[in-house]
């Protein structure tokens, strides 16, 4: 089966990743600007990380027959070096003119601040400016839902479109407030932190799939690229058929990230011999 | 032995996972009872799940053995 890893952080991983992805039917990842783990102290730091995710990681991927996309963005956990902030979104347009750059990403929050909610208008002001797709980044564990309900309203005060605003690390708790705003609404699978493969499939079976999205992220941290095929095992052991599957896994980042001409992959459908 | 802060530090995260695909299951058998419009025949294993839950929120546990506990209940349901 084809899949879609729409979200997967590939310089925080190995060239196995990549091999066992493309053994296990992923034909396109998208990386999103990513936090390193540590706060980066000047703007050519993201500019080399830009340039690395945009131009260099394509051709890493591309030895496995994967097509790899990026999206660009100062993290919100960065977000607090303001003039760093300012600097780097100052320089991102050029990097949305970049062949396989998708959009603005992931902006959003962590501890919903001020800070980062100054930076988070200001990375969806440069995206509608530019017409560009926006992935956002909902805050973990407890901050959740508080970050995710100040999202929404941030969003509500802002003139976007929300057929191209993706909110990303939805949980149980955040779904049905995003998909009722009608943004598009992605799942992320951790082992440990976020949703799980089997909690994933049942909130699949619970709202309407039309808005979703399933991703691993997959980072530095602890975290795992095959999740996302273990949430596809799961939602076929359900009894859902191969087209439903690929309606998710496939054909909705199709929808989403399409919306963007630069993404060349067009939904399948499985014909039945 | 690890301190009680680095217990709590440690393994946390790990069960609280845990205790979310518990209640995931148990959602998820309520909808399907909801969808099929009927219970399973036997709800022998359920009322198992349920009852082990009981037991682990019981405050006194001196002996630490609630792991025990729950495998000499478990064994009652087949």
């Amino acid at each position: 089966m084809q899949i879609i890893q729409p979200h997967y952080h590939a310089i925080a991983r190995t060239a196995q990743d990549y091999e066992r992805m493309a053994m296990s039917g992923v034909v396109a990842v998208c990386e999103p600007a990513f936090w390193a783990g540590f706060d980066r102290r000047s703007p050519e730091t993201f500019i080399d990380y830009f340039a690395q995710i945009s131009e260099f990681e394509p051709t890493r991927a591309a030895e496995f027959g994967i097509k790899h996309y990026c999206w660009v963005a100062v993290n919100p956990k960065e977000a607090e070096n303001t003039e760093l902030t300012q600097e780097v979104l100052r320089q991102m347009p050029e990097f949305l003119e970049k062949p396989t750059c998708l959009g603005v990403g992931e902006t959003g929050l962590h501890k919903s601040t001020k800070n980062e909610i100054d930076s988070l208008e200001a990375h969806v002001e440069i995206a509608m400016k530019h017409d560009q797709l926006v992935l956002i980044h909902t805050p973990h564990l407890s901050d959740k839902a508080h970050g995710t309900k100040t999202v929404l309203e941030v969003l509500a005060g802002m003139n976007v479109n929300p057929d191209k605003i993706w909110i990303d690390h939805v949980e149980e708790q955040t779904i049905e407030s995003v998909l009722d705003a009608g943004y598009w609404a992605g799942m992320t699978l951790y082992p440990v932190t976020k949703c799980s493969p089997r909690r994933a499939v049942d909130i699949l079976e619970k709202y309407s799939t039309e808005r979703l999205l399933v991703n691993s992220s997959a980072d530095w941290g602890p975290s795992d690229p095959f999740t996302l095929q273990e949430s596809v095992v799961e939602f076929r052991r359900r009894g859902h058929t191969l087209q439903e599957a690929v309606e998710i896994y496939h054909n909705n980042p199709c929808r989403f990230l399409g919306q963007n001409p630069k993404w060349d992959i067009k939904p399948i459908t499985i014909s039945e011999e | 032995m690890l301190t009680p802060k680095i217990t709590l530090d440690t393994y946390y995260l790990e069960a609280r996972r845990d205790l979310l695909e518990v209640a995931s299951m148990l959602d998820r058998y309520d909808r399907s009872v909801e969808k099929v419009g009927e219970k399973a025949e036997d709800e022998s294993r359920l009322t198992s799940l349920l009852e082990a839950l009981a037991l682990l929120s019981e405050k006194n546990h001196s002996q630490a053995n609630r792991t025990e506990q729950l495998l000499v209940h478990f064994a009652k349901v087949s």
